[in-house]
C-alpha cells in the first residue's frame, strides 16, 4: 500500500522535477558558453506550447508509439519508487525505448530513419551496461529488489566503484549528451536535423519530451542507489554526477556510432569484469 | 487555467525555422548572428530548430524566384499552426535589388502570408530579434487550429 502511494507521488512529480532539471541543464550550459541562457522553467514552457499546437501526424503509428513510450517511462518510474524489482523496471523501460524507435521508423523521412537506426544502436549499447550494473548490485546485496538495496547497510559505491563509472556511460547516452548524442540532441544537428524526433510534432513531441524527463529521473534514481545510506551524500552524489555530465557535454565533440559501440562496450565490459573479480577476491 | 498557461508558454518558447530563399547571404549571416553569445536569443526561449514540423516562426530571407516558391510554400504548409512568418531584408520584403531580374517573383508575401516585415539591407540582428518579439504579440491573439 505504501509502495503504491510512493509510486503515484513519483509519477505525478517526476515530470516536474525532470522539466526543472532540463531547464537548469540549459541554464548551466549557457553559463559555460558565457551566455545568459533561458529561464529555469523553459523546458516546461516548451512542452506546454507543444501541447497547444495543431496535431499533425504522418500516420497513426506515431500516436500509439508516443503514448506507449510515455506510459512505459512513467510506469518504470512508478515501479522504481514503489521499490519493485530492478529487472521488471529494466524491461518496462526497454520496451518503451523500442516504441520510440518504431514510431520514427514508421515515417519514410530519411532523417527519422537514420535517427531511428542510430537510436537502436544507442539502446543496444547502454542496455547491456544497465543490466551489468543491476547484476553487480545483485552480487553485493543478494536481491534485485530496490527495497533490499535501499536497506543495505553500507554505500554500494565503496564496493562497486567501477560499476558506477559504467552507469555513467549509460547515463550520458540516455541523457543524449555529447559525445554520444548522435540519434538526436537538444539542438538540431547539421546533418540529421532532429534525428529520431524529426517526424514527431506538436503534442506528440511533447509526450516524448515528458517521457524523456521520466527516464532522466529513473536513471538518476538508479545512480542514487549507489549511496542510499544517507540523504546528504546521495544528494551530493547526484549533483556531482549531473555537473560532470554537463562538463562532458560541453567539452566533447560528437563521435560516430562505431566508436561508441567499441569504446563503451570495451571499457564497460573491462570495468565490469575487474569489479566482479574484485568482489570475489575480497 | 491550463489553457492560460499554454497561451503564456506560446510567447515564451518561439522555435524558429530559417529559410534562405535566395538571399545574397548578408541577411542570413545577420540572422545567425542572433544565435551567438553576444545576442543570445535563447534567453527568450528562441531555438533554431531547422525543422518545419517543430517550428512556430518562419524566418525568410531573400527574394522568391520561380524555382523556390514551391519549396517555400511546402515548408510553410508543413508547419503546424499557430504559426507566424517574418520576412527579413529588403529582398524578403519586395525583391529588393533583385526585383527586376527575369527569374524573380518578388517579396515573400507574393507566395505565403507574412505577419512581420523587418527592413534593412542587411537587416540588423537587433531588428530581427525585434521582429520575432513582434510576432510573439501576434501569437497572443492567434488561436490554435
Ligand atoms: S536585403 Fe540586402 S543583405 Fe539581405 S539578402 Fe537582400 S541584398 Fe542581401
Amino acid at each position: 500500500m505504501q509502495g503504491l502511494i510512493f509510486a503515484i507521488i513519483a509519477v505525478v512529480f517526476a515530470p516536474v522535477a525532470g522539466g526543472l532539471l532540463a531547464g537548469l541543464d540549459r541554464r548551466v550550459t549557457a553559463w559555460m558558453q558565457s551566455r545568459q541562457g533561458p529561464p529555469i522553467m523553459q523546458a516546461i514552457y516548451d512542452a506546454a506550447k507543444l501541447f497547444g499546437k495543431e496535431k499533425l501526424v504522418v500516420n497513426r503509428w506515431q500516436i500509439l508509439c508516443a503514448w506507449v513510450y510515455l506510459i512505459a517511462a512513467a510506469m518504470s518510474v512508478g515501479l522504481f519508487f514503489a521499490q519493485a524489482d530492478l529487472l521488471i523496471i529494466f524491461f518496462v523501460q526497454a520496451a518503451g525505448a523500442v516504441f520510440l524507435v518504431m514510431g520514427a521508423l514508421s515515417a519514410r523521412s530519411p532523417y527519422s530513419q537514420i535517427g531511428a537506426q542510430r537510436e537502436l544502436i544507442q539502446i543496444l549499447t547502454y542496455e547491456p551496461m544497465l543490466i551489468l550494473v543491476f547484476v553487480s548490485m545483485y552480487l553485493v546485496v543478494g536481491s534485485f529488489n530496490v527495497s533490499d538495496i535501499l536497506a543495505y547497510e553500507s554505500p554500494l559505491i565503496a564496493k562497486l566503484p567501477l560499476m558506477f563509472i559504467v552507469l555513467g556511460y549509460a547515463l550520458t547516452i540516455k541523457l543524449r549528451k555529447s559525445p554520444f548524442d548522435f540519434s538526436t540532441s537538444h539542438h538540431g544537428h547539421q546533418e540529421l536535423v532532429k534525428g529520431v524526433l524529426t517526424e514527431y510534432s506538436g503534442p506528440f513531441l511533447a509526450l516524448i519530451e515528458v517521457a524523456h524527463w521520466y527516464e532522466t529521473v529513473l536513471i538518476l534514481g538508479v545512480t542514487a542507489l549507489f549511496w542510499a545510506t544517507s540523504w546528504y551524500w546521495m544528494l551530493l552524489l547526484l549533483v556531482c554526477v549531473y555537473f560532470a555530465e554537463l562538463l562532458i557535454d560541453n567539452t566533447m565533440a560528437r563521435m560516430t556510432w562505431r566508436w561508441m559501440l567499441r569504446y563503451v562496450w570495451g571499457i564497460g565490459l573491462a570495468l565490469s569484469f575487474i569489479n566482479f573479480i574484485w568482489l570475489y577476491a575480497r | 487555467m491550463f489553457k492560460g498557461f499554454i497561451d503564456k508558454s506560446r510567447a515564451k518558447s518561439p522555435w524558429i525555422m530559417h529559410f534562405d530563399c535566395g538571399s545574397c547571404n548578408g541577411c542570413d549571416i545577420e540572422t545567425l548572428a542572433c544565435l551567438t553569445p553576444l545576442y543570445d536569443v535563447e534567453r527568450f526561449g528562441i531555438i533554431n530548430v531547422g525543422n518545419p514540423k517543430h517550428a512556430d516562426v518562419l524566418l525568410v530571407t531573400g527574394c522568391v524566384n520561380h524555382r523556390n516558391k514551391s519549396v517555400l510554400r511546402n515548408i510553410y504548409e508543413q508547419m503546424p499552426s499557430p504559426k507566424a512568418v517574418i520576412a527579413i531584408g529588403a529582398c524578403g520584403l519586395t525583391g529588393g535589388i533583385f526585383r527586376d531580374c527575369y527569374n524573380v517573383v518578388g517579396g515573400v508575401d507574393k507566395v505565403i502570408p507574412v505577419d512581420v516585415y523587418v527592413p534593412g539591407c542587411p537587416a540588423r540582428p537587433e531588428a530581427i530579434i525585434d521582429g520575432v518579439v513582434e510576432a510573439l504579440n501576434l501569437f497572443q491573439q492567434k488561436q490554435a487550429g
